[in-house]
């Protein structure tokens, strides 16, 4: 079986975690790989825990990361990581807000494309410019200018 | 043309590409995005007060010829098995599809039933998608044998497959099916289902069955894969996804098609492994077809029935290791949001000590602290009549404290018919009921609804008045307040309405301030 790649995002409702995984999984997709991407709608919204996951590589199976077996975890909110944390492997990276430059946020909205641009950092086999470009087709043209900026701040810290 | 869709997406991009002359449902998650992304595509859609009636309205559409597709989650197959039952005999000259997204693990529902027990009960075909170019390419196929066959298809989704983003080939993206033309053929035999045409269309039902069966057993709708003869798996669904990650050396055989079962092929695919295992969420509904066929196949261990599948839990059922499964720290519950206008009223009843009969939405969150002022939550329009229940049996200052608390959609999906009996068979303490009027239908992602003066696709509608609806009934009281501006009156009312015989109504109006936001954003007032 050719090797999974697999990303989780977790905070709390409102936060944008799903809007990391669409970005992330519109990248992986442009970039020709297989990709699966799951989370639970409905309930969780509402300011409760969010958790999205997505998979990546040759083909993939199951859209759901098996415990144990996350490579990377995005935590945008520090109360998630110990809720999230089984689904890491024991070595596996976790990036979270203390990672980024979150004095240079222009709102707290932002977090989430921040934390994007230091996760994009940990995806050296994805080009920048395929970040951008999904960035881009993820929010509306008034954001792109400040979204840019957020996630190369986060990108390069 | 390829592009990355969830199962739901999925689903309305074969449902336009198909032909589909209209797409009729009730928002229910993991089912609500199907409908919305049929209409913005450009599909006809609309959602009816309840899934009985969107049920019916795609029923007329299909005697005409046209193909219809109806949308719903597991319980709302429920209030619409009245009409799926019957149309499973007399069925319809155009496709007619009925989806029921089931929530195993209850993500978002009062429980877990296994609707596939529909398609047996029933006796209507099933598919099972497991990713989302199973939910195109299997729901073209639905309608196709719903055509050959005249009969109603269950297409059976669970949370997974609705809401999980795959790589899907639209592959009829650039010449979808036209609508099919309408036009309606006289035929009581068929379409009049009183006893002596029923009689017939039963067994022509169950002849038909048969046919269906044989084939399910040409391997269209069928995956096999022969690897080794020590372990063989039988699967259907999401489980089948979970299957090839744990267990890749296994012999699998994946149905898509899982009512009526190919037995010929399970039997022979049993009979070329060691082991045979059923691996299926929910319940043993495969299990016990096979068995029942007379295949001797080994069904999962009861703790798997509980709650989704996933690689680790499939690759532990395979194993009957039922060491407890490692769970993290306990997330953050939801909660009612700030500035909910629901926040007040919960107050409110809270402080009053009222027992309070619940339903089914965001207002159920009132469960919890700080709040801890809902008291009982069956299913959708319980509130009013549940609380009418408790007002008949309990002595008098207790029944005084009964208030039913029901949404607005929830009340015109089937509170209604619960203000008839309040009104008929009176409680001698009277009932109030309280109906939180928030504008929209909130918890399923703020769909419109009959009452909020938008279609669907938030285009201007007819706005159903609730008030005319609970006077017209003949309730002897029926007030409008807002309960986040005028707290204090709102308890004063309430607290009067307690003390007195009458049939009250409270609709406490203040929109929903996801649905304010949501609208502002699309320039909807």
């Amino acid at each position: 079986m050719s090797k999974v790649t697999n990303i989780i995002a977790a905070g709390l409702g409102g936060q944008g975690v799903l809007k990391i995984t669409d970005i992330l999984a519109d990248v992986i997709f442009s970039a020709g790989l297989d990709v699966k991407k799951s989370e639970v709608h409905g309930m969780s919204q509402r300011g409760g825990s969010v958790s999205s996951e997505v998979r990546f590589g040759e083909k993939v199976n199951s859209p759901m990361v098996p415990a144990g077996e996350g490579d990377i975890l995005v935590v945008l909110d520090d109360s998630q990581l110990d809720v999230a944390r089984p689904v890491l492997k024991d070595d596996g990276i976790v990036i979270a807000p203390a990672d980024v430059p979150t004095d240079k946020l222009a709102t707290p909205k932002a977090l989430n494309v921040m934390l994007l641009g230091a996760l994009s950092a940990k995806l050296p086999q994805f080009d920048e410019s395929l970040f951008l470009a999904a960035l881009k087709r993820a929010f509306p043209e008034k954001l792109h200018a400040a979204n840019e900026e957020m996630f190369k701040l986060g990108r390069n810290q | 043309m390829k592009l990355l869709a969830s199962g739901n997406e999925a689903v309305a991009m074969a449902a336009f590409d198909c032909g589909v002359t209209l797409g009729c449902g009730y928002p229910g998650t993991p089912s609500s995005e199907i409908l919305d992304e049929f209409s913005k595509l450009g599909g006809n859609a609309e959602w009816a007060p309840n899934e009985k009636c969107a049920l019916e309205v795609a029923i007329g559409t299909a005697y005409t010829g046209a193909r219809a597709l109806t949308t719903m989650k597991h319980v709302g197959l429920n209030v619409a098995a009245d009409p799926f039952f019957t149309i499973a005999y007399s069925g319809t000259p155009g496709g007619l599809v009925v989806i029921s997204a089931d929530d195993p693990g209850m993500a978002s529902s009062q429980n877990e039933q296994d609707n596939r027990r529909y398609a047996v009960a029933a006796g209507v075909p099933m598919f099972e998608p497991s990713d989302s170019q199973e939910c195109y390419d299997l729901l073209c196929e639905a309608f196709a044998l719903a055509e050959k066959f005249r009969s109603p298809v269950l297409f059976r989704m669970t949370t997974r497959v609705c809401h999980s983003q795959c790589i899907v080939d639209r592959r009829l993206a650039d010449a979808p099916l036209a609508k099919k033309p309408a036009s309606f053929t006289r035929d009581p035999k068929a379409n009049v289902m009183v006893p002596a045409f029923a009689k017939l269309a039963h067994k022509r039902l169950r002849a038909d069955l048969h046919t269906m069966q044989s084939l399910n057993e040409e391997g269209k709708y069928t995956i096999e894969k022969n690897n080794s003869s020590e372990l063989g798996i039988i699967t259907s669904g999401i489980s089948y996804q979970h299957v090839l990650d744990a267990a890749p050396e296994a012999s699998v055989l994946k149905l898509g098609m899982t009512y009526p079962l190919p037995l010929e092929t399970i039997g022979r695919f049993a009979a070329g492994v060691k082991r045979c295992l059923i691996v299926e969420e929910g319940d043993p509904m495969l299990f016990e077809q096979i068995m029942a066929a007379g295949i001797k196949v080994e069904n999962k261990l009861e703790e798997f029935r509980f709650g989704e599948l996933n690689v680790s839990r499939v690759r532990k059922l395979i194993a009957k290791d039922t060491t407890p499964e490692p769970a993290g720290a306990p997330g953050k519950p939801p909660q009612l949001c700030p500035g909910c206008p629901h926040r007040k009223t919960f107050e409110v009843l809270r402080d009053l000590g009222c027992i309070v009969s619940g339903d089914i939405g965001c207002y159920t969150l009132g469960v919890m602290p700080p709040f801890s002022a809902i008291d009982s939550c069956v299913c959708m329009g319980a509130s009013v009549t549940v609380g009418l229940g408790m007002r008949h049996s309990l002595p008098e200052n207790e029944a005084r404290k009964v208030v039913s608390v029901i949404g607005d959609s929830t009340f015109l999906h089937t509170g209604i018919n619960g203000i008839v009996e309040m009104v008929y068979n009176r409680p001698a303490t009277g009932h109030v009921v309280l109906i939180l009027d928030n504008r929209i239908t909130a918890m399923t992602g703020c769909q419109e609804n009959p009452a909020t003066g938008r279609k669907l696709d938030h285009s201007p509608a007819y706005a159903v008045s609730l008030e005319n609806i609970v006077k017209g009934i003949g309730v002897d009281n029926c007030d409008v307040i807002d309960t986040t501006l005028e707290t204090e009156k709102f308890a004063e009312l309430l607290k009067q309405r307690l003390a007195s015989n009458d049939c009250s109504v409270i609709i406490a109006r203040r929109p929903c301030i996801l649905a304010v936001a949501k609208m502002a954003k699309m320039g909807k007032n």
